[in-house]
C-alpha cells in the first residue's frame, strides 16, 4: 500500500516496520505495513474492529510470540536493529517497550507488589521502595494509593487499576510503551486522567496507542495511522489526518460514515 | 391478584408459578436433608459403639488376640506413614504433570491422547492399581510387601485425579495475568512460578485433599500388594512392612466377637479424626494462599 506517507526521516524513528505482515493460520491480519514511530510522540492506531491495530502493536514486543500459529513477515527494528533476528531474546525486548492492555489487568497482589514485579523479575538491584514510590507517582497514582501500597490493587477502582497497570510497567525503565486500547472499559472521567497522563508522558517516552475513539486519537496523538482491513491507509500529523485526509476511505472513517 | 397487563397472549398463572417454586425448593432441601440425616446416623451409631472402647492405650498397643488388649498403633503409624510418603510422591508428579499438560504442551493429538487417558484413568476400580503395585513395586522392583510399595501405589491410584484438578485450576488463571507477566519480561517458569501458580494453589490444594483422602481410606490395592492384618510393630521406615487403618478395621469386623466389632468403631472413629486433621490443614494452607493474593 503505497499510499502511507511517511515524513520524518529514518533516524527519528525508535521504531520503524518494513513491510511487516502477521499471518494467522496463513491468512493476512496485517500486510505490508512500513511505518516508523518517532521518539518522545504520542502516535495512535485508528481504524474500525479487526482491521490490524491491536496486531501491529503486538508485532512491537512481540506479543505476537505466544499466539500458537501467528506469523511474521517482514522486519521491525527498534534503534535500528531487528527484533525478530536470530539470537534476539524476546525477554529483552518486552522489558524494553512495556505494554498496557485493554482492560486493567493487575496481578491479585498488593499494590507494592504489583509495581515491584516487573523490577524483581528483571534483576533490579537498587531500592525498591524508592521505585515504587517513582513508578506510582509518573502514573499520577501515588497520592491515592501511598497510605495503602500493601492493600490488594484489586480494591481499586478500574481507572486506578489502570494507572497502576502503566505504574507498573514504567517501573522496568522501559523507552516505548505501547497501550492497547488503554481506556475502552473506563468512564469518561478515568478516561481523561489517563489521557492526561499520556500527555506529560509522553516527555520521557514514546507511546504507541491503539484506540477506537477517533476523539482520543485526535486529542492526544502527535501521528495518527489509519489501518482498514489489514492495510496501512493513511500515516501522517494527527491534524492532517483528520482535517485534510488524502485518502476517501480515512475521511470516510473520521466522519463517521463507517465504522 | 390483579393482573399488570391485558394483553391476551400473556397467561401469567402467579400463584401456580410461585407454588412451583416453593415446591421446588422443598425438593433442593430434601435432597440435602438425605446425605445429611444419612451421616449424622452413621457418626451417631459408630460414637455409640465405639466412644467406649477409645481409650489412650486403644492408641499405643499393638493388636492382640484379646479385645482387651488390643489396639490400633501399628494401623495409625502405618497409615501416617502411607499418606505421608503418598503426599511427597503425588502433590509434585501430579502438580509439575498438570503444569506440563496446561502452559507447555503444544495443542495436538497426543497430549489429546495424553489427556484422555489420564480422564480414564482416574475411572479404574483401585484393585487394579493393586495388581499393577503388586506387578511392578512389590515383585519387580524387589520392593517387598513395605510401606513404599504400598505408597508407590496409591500415588498411582491418585496421580490422575489430583492432575486434573491441578489442571483445572490452573485452566482457571486469567490468561491476562499470563500476558501481563510476559509484557513486563517475564520467561515462562517466572510467569508460571510467580503468577499462575500462587493463583492456583488454592484450588490445586482442594483436590489433592480429596485425593489423599480417597487414598488414606483405601483398602482393596494395598490388600492385594499383601498389606499385613496382623502387625505386632509399627513401620519404623519405608522398607518396613505394614497395616492401614481401614484393613485393621476390616479385620476386626469379620471376627465374630462382639468386642471386636467395638475396636472396629474405635478405630474408624480414629480414621475420621486424621481425615479431619488433614482437611484443617488443607483449610489453612488455602487461606494462607487467598490472603496473600
Amino acid at each position: 500500500m503505497a499510499t502511507a506517507t511517511q515524513a520524518p526521516p529514518a533516524t527519528d524513528s525508535i521504531i520503524e516496520t518494513d513491510e511487516l505482515s502477521v499471518l494467522y493460520n496463513g491468512s493476512a491480519a496485517v500486510r505490508d505495513i512500513t511505518l516508523g514511530i518517532p521518539r518522545n510522540r504520542v502516535v495512535a492506531f485508528i481504524g474500525p474492529s479487526g482491521c490490524g491495530k491491536s496486531t501491529l502493536l503486538r508485532c512491537f514486543n512481540r506479543m505476537n510470540d505466544l499466539v500458537p500459529n501467528a506469523r511474521i513477515e517482514g522486519r521491525v527494528s527498534f534503534h535500528g536493529r531487528d527484533i525478530y533476528a536470530h539470537g534476539v531474546d524476546p525477554i529483552e525486548v518486552r522489558r524494553r517497550i512495556g505494554m498496557v492492555f485493554q482492560k486493567p489487568n493487575p496481578f491479585p497482589k498488593s499494590v507494592y507488589e504489583n509495581v515491584a514485579f516487573g523490577a524483581r523479575i528483571n534483576g533490579f538491584q537498587g531500592n525498591m521502595d524508592e521505585l515504587v514510590e517513582r513508578s506510582l507517582r509518573q502514573a499520577a497514582l501515588w497520592d491515592e494509593v501511598k497510605d495503602r501500597v500493601q492493600a490488594s490493587a484489586l480494591s481499586l477502582s478500574g481507572g486506578q487499576q489502570q494507572r497502576l497497570c502503566i505504574a507498573r510497567a514504567l517501573a522496568i525503565e522501559p523507552e516505548v510503551l505501547l497501550m492497547d486500547e488503554p481506556t475502552s472499559a473506563l468512564d469518561p472521567l478515568a478516561t481523561q486522567r489517563i489521557e492526561e497522563l499520556i500527555y506529560t508522558l509522553k516527555q520521557d517516552y514514546t507511546i504507541v496507542i491503539v484506540t477506537h475513539n477517533m476523539q482520543q486519537a485526535a486529542r492526544i496523538s502527535d501521528r495518527t495511522a489509519f489501518l482498514y482491513m489489514g492495510d496501512l491507509v493513511e500515516y501522517g500529523p494527527t491534524n492532517e489526518v483528520f482535517t485534510n485526509p488524502r485518502e476517501e476511505r480515512t475521511e470516510a472513517y473520521i466522519t463517521g460514515r463507517f465504522g | 391478584m390483579s393482573t399488570l397487563t391485558d394483553a391476551v397472549e400473556y397467561a401469567p398463572r402467579g400463584p401456580q408459578r410461585q407454588r412451583k417454586g416453593k415446591l421446588m425448593r422443598g425438593l433442593f432441601l430434601a435432597s440435602t436433608a438425605v446425605g445429611l440425616i444419612a451421616l449424622v446416623v452413621l457418626i451417631a451409631d459408630i460414637v455409640l459403639d465405639g466412644a467406649g472402647s477409645l481409650t489412650w492405650r486403644f492408641i499405643t498397643s499393638f493388636p492382640s488376640r484379646f479385645a482387651a488388649r488390643a489396639g490400633i498403633r501399628a494401623a495409625l503409624v502405618g497409615s501416617l506413614w502411607v499418606l505421608g510418603l503418598t503426599t511427597l510422591f503425588s502433590f509434585p508428579l501430579g502438580v509439575a504433570t498438570a503444569i506440563w499438560l496446561e502452559e507447555y504442551a503444544p495443542r495436538n493429538r497426543w497430549t489429546q491422547l495424553v489427556q484422555v487417558n489420564i480422564a480414564n484413568l482416574a475411572a479404574v476400580p483401585s484393585i487394579v492399581y493393586g495388581i499393577l503395585g503388586l506387578a511392578v513395586f512389590v515383585r519387580a522392583m524387589s520392593l517387598g510387601r513395605s510401606v513404599l510399595a504400598g505408597a508407590l501405589t496409591l500415588t498411582l491410584l491418585i496421580l490422575p485425579v489430583i492432575i486434573i484438578a491441578a489442571q483445572e485450576a490452573i485452566r482457571a488463571v486469567p490468561n491476562s495475568i499470563r500476558l501481563a507477566a510476559y509484557a513486563l519480561g517475564a520467561t515462562q517458569w517466572q510467569t508460571v512460578r510467580r503468577q499462575v501458580l500462587p493463583m492456583a494453589m488454592p484450588g490445586i490444594l482442594t483436590g489433592t485433599i480429596l485425593a489423599l483422602s480417597r487414598a488414606v481410606g483405601e483398602t482393596a490395592p494395598l490388600i492385594m500388594i499383601g498389606a499385613l492384618a496382623f502387625v505386632p510393630f509399627a513401620p519404623k521406615g519405608p522398607g518396613d512392612a505394614f497395616t492401614v487403618l481401614p484393613i485393621q478395621i476390616f479385620n476386626w469386623i469379620s471376627r465374630p466377637q462382639v468386642q471386636f466389632h467395638h475396636l472396629a468403631a474405635a478405630a474408624i472413629l480414629v480414621l475420621l479424626v486424621v481425615l479431619m486433621a488433614f482437611n484443617l490443614a488443607a483449610v489453612l494452607l488455602r487461606n494462607k494462599y487467598t490472603k496473600t493474593l
